[in-house]
């Protein structure tokens, strides 16, 4: 992992330093509620319904078992006991008070971590692959292009007050599991003709209430101009981007109204006058990062299917599992396992203090010390041997850490909706949890497979709706919550968006129309489809009738 | 309004005549964008400095090919979240290799200073009760920084790799 040095240190403490003046300038009067606001935004503060929400950065999903119990002690100490892992492969703390944040972030500074610029019109956390380093399809590292841009867009001076939120992603694999075409910058790693790693970077995705799917800006980019390209994508975004309408001032937005082509004039033309400058970045930089993120030491084994299969014939729990949550690991001997905050009837994401140190103690004795944060809210181990998977198996399920269910119907992203959040029109967290405890049978899971259930409570789209392969979006009708379904989204390397199914449903009709959806995927899908894959080939009129028209439905078939 | 330059407190030197539908017939002057289009020539042929006042919806290459004889250049933060102006002063400084005064004007408080400075402001109409001891604040916040800017601090990266 990144380990700061002399210089992130001691910018972290002056940047802490900082906003202490600027809450004490706030709780004085000299600076107004209006004057205060960007400046706690950018160090990651929001004012939520009942409290103030403290949103802290996880760079790129990384996270030492140290971090995780300095989390532990936060939410003990500061807030209810508990903390939600988000889609930005961040955490968030409910219920903060603004007196306290100072004395939080010097305690997160004594750990490496920060809240600065986890909200504001700025540049967001840096998201990443959650298997970067260890996924056995990775071409390269996305990491170390992570870190530069995490520290190129700290603090940066002109680019702090944007027309808008910047996100950018990065993934090292032909397989996206960071959602790259879904952010304001995406960036993937390819070979070019002859040979040479680079990046492929796209531009003007988005969710939100208008979301856009990403188009390259530049096919292939050597990895020295990575900083400079950057600058100059932002800067005229900066320029360019609209101010009149905050719905209409992401860079998605503006790359739609000039058109990609326009834009890549511009950029390039910028870049022109700036990709030999002092941004080039020097190997020096790239093999000094890289440093950190060379692999561990990893003992010598060998895969072992057969000791496994052996356990899995004995106890089928375990075998799910181990179809469910366990991943392939570049190293023979090793697996990735991934750790399901999604158990049936919890909010997805949330993470008491006590588990956070019960984790933080299975990543030291089973996982090189280290966690990934994933966009879809759940945790990973990313280096286990596979001598250790039952025993890791056992001991995950002792914290109700093991529901087999990644990537399957259950294993739902979800924002926290009107429970807690201003901008809400319904919650969410209900209608995950009613999906979670309908779609309880782990048999039934298996059967019906890959799958994705993304909810917002609104359509800033938060929960990612517009990418799931169920969509679940809460609007609000004559004062009275309704859940309107898309299908057919997806984040991956194939991005879509979903398609509205239907008239928006209360609440208590959801669980019987997604079961209605899974069924008719399942009666209707050919060998080895995915719901995805029959989405795509039926289309999304054979899920319409059977939800809406039932009988007819039933006639028919 | 209190005009900040090289950490002192100055009486402006130009008269500001943005949106007056005449200009003084001599002594130095800021004007806005349309009376620098109207009285173009006229500016040209004076002997005395001037400026141009830009609204943040004007980008610098507006006035970029008379750059040479334009003695300030007045950025307007119409609210304190519109960061356009920048842009336009990274701009100023690096590509178009503007020497003369840039100038924040508008929205500008202490909180924004050290940004300003850091990406080419050298003045700045700073509204507060105590410029001077706001502006000592906002330089002593941070000695370290991660990116280039056009300022000439050395960035993070490059005293990492400072050739020993």
């Amino acid at each position: 992992m990144y380990r700061y040095d002399e210089f992130d240190h001691k910018l972290v403490a002056e940047r802490a330093r900082q906003f202490r003046r600027q809450v004490k300038r706030r709780l004085s009067g000299e600076l107004t509620e209006d004057q205060f606001k960007p400046l706690r935004l950018m160090n990651g503060l929001y004012m939520q319904l009942h409290a103030y929400m403290l949103r802290v950065n996880v760079p790129y999903g990384s996270l030492s078992s140290r971090q995780l119990r300095k989390f532990a002690h936060i939410a003990r100490t500061y807030d209810r006991d508990f903390g939600h892992f988000t889609t930005r492969q961040n955490i968030q703390y409910n219920w903060i008070k603004l007196e306290d944040v100072p004395d939080i972030l010097e305690e997160l500074a004594e750990v490496e971590v920060t809240a600065i610029q986890s909200s504001g019109n700025c540049v967001r956390n840096i998201t990443s692959d959650h298997y970067a380093g260890r996924a056995r399809d990775e071409l390269a590292d996305p990491r170390v292009y992570a870190e530069l841009l995490r520290q190129y867009t700290i603090l940066n001076p002109e680019f702090s007050y944007l027309p808008r939120k910047f996100k950018i992603a990065l993934t090292g694999s032909p397989r996206d599991r960071a959602a790259v075409a879904l952010h304001d910058i995406g960036l993937r790693m390819h070979r070019n003709e002859a040979g040479e790693t680079g990046f492929e970077v796209l531009v003007g995705g988005g969710q939100g209430r208008t979301p856009f799917i990403a188009h390259t800006i530049r096919e292939w980019l050597a990895p020295e101009h990575l900083l400079s390209y950057v600058e100059s994508i932002l800067r005229v975004y900066n320029m360019y981007g609209r101010r009149d309408n905050i719905h209409k001032a992401r860079i998605k937005i503006i790359v739609n109204q000039m058109g990609i082509d326009r834009y890549r004039e511009l950029v390039e033309a910028d870049w022109e006058q700036i990709r030999d400058s002092v941004l080039k970045v020097p190997q020096a930089e790239v093999d000094r990062i890289n440093a950190y993120f060379k692999p561990p030491e990893y003992e010598c084994l060998a895969d072992i299917p057969d000791e496994l299969n052996d356990v899995r014939a004995r106890i089928p729990e375990f075998d799910q599992w181990m179809s469910a949550n366990v991943a392939e690991h570049r190293v023979p001997g090793y697996s990735i396992v991934n750790v399901s905050l999604k158990a049936p009837g919890l909010p997805p994401g949330d993470m008491t203090a006590d588990t956070m140190d019960a984790v933080a103690d299975l990543a030291d004795r089973y996982s090189l010390d280290e966690i990934r944060v994933n966009h879809r809210q759940n945790l990973s181990f990313v280096d286990v041997r596979q001598l250790d998977l039952f025993t890791l198996w056992k001991e995950l399920k002792l914290l109700d850490l093991a529901t087999p269910n990644i990537q399957t119907v259950s294993d739902i992203i979800c924002c926290p909706g009107l429970d807690y959040c201003n901008l809400a029109n319904s919650r969410s967290i209900p209608i995950a949890q009613d999906l979670s405890r309908h779609f309880v049978d782990v048999d039934h899971l298996a059967l019906v497979g890959d799958f994705t259930i993304n909810i917002s409570g609104c359509m800033n789209a938060c929960g990612h709706h517009h990418v799931g392969n169920i969509g679940i979006l809460g609007v609000n009708k004559r004062g009275k919550e309704y859940f309107q379904l898309t299908l057919g989204g997806s984040s991956d390397e194939n991005a879509s968006l979903g398609d509205r199914l239907g008239r928006a449903l209360p609440q208590d009709e959801v669980p019987a129309a997604v079961e209605t959806i899974v069924d008719t995927y399942l009666a209707i899908r050919l060998d080895g489809e995915r719901f995805l894959d029959t989405y795509r080939r039926a289309g999304i009129a054979p899920f319409r009738e059977a939800v809406y028209n039932p009988v007819q439905a039933r006639a028919v078939a | 309004m209190a005009l900040l330059k090289n950490n002192a407190l100055i009486d402006d030197p130009f008269a500001d005549a943005t949106g007056r539908e005449t200009i003084p017939a001599s002594g130095p002057v800021l004007v806005d964008l349309e009376q620098w289009q109207t009285h173009r020539e006229h500016l040209l042929q004076r002997t005395e400095p001037f400026g141009v006042k830009l609204r943040s919806d004007q980008p610098p290459e507006l006035i970029a090919e008379d750059l040479h004889s334009i003695a300030l250049i007045a950025l307007e933060f119409p609210v304190f979240r519109d960061g356009r102006a920048y842009s336009y002063a990274r701009l100023l400084r690096g590509q178009y290799g503007y020497g003369g005064e840039i100038r924040a004007v508008g929205d500008v408080h202490l909180e924004q200073l050290h940004f300003m400075e850091r990406t080419g402001f050298d003045a700045f109409e700073l509204e507060s009760d105590d410029p001077l001891g706001d502006m000592q604040i906002a330089s002593a916040d941070f000695d370290v920084w991660y990116q280039p800017a056009a300022d000439g601090r050395l960035s993070a990266v490059q005293l990492r790799h400072r050739a020993d």
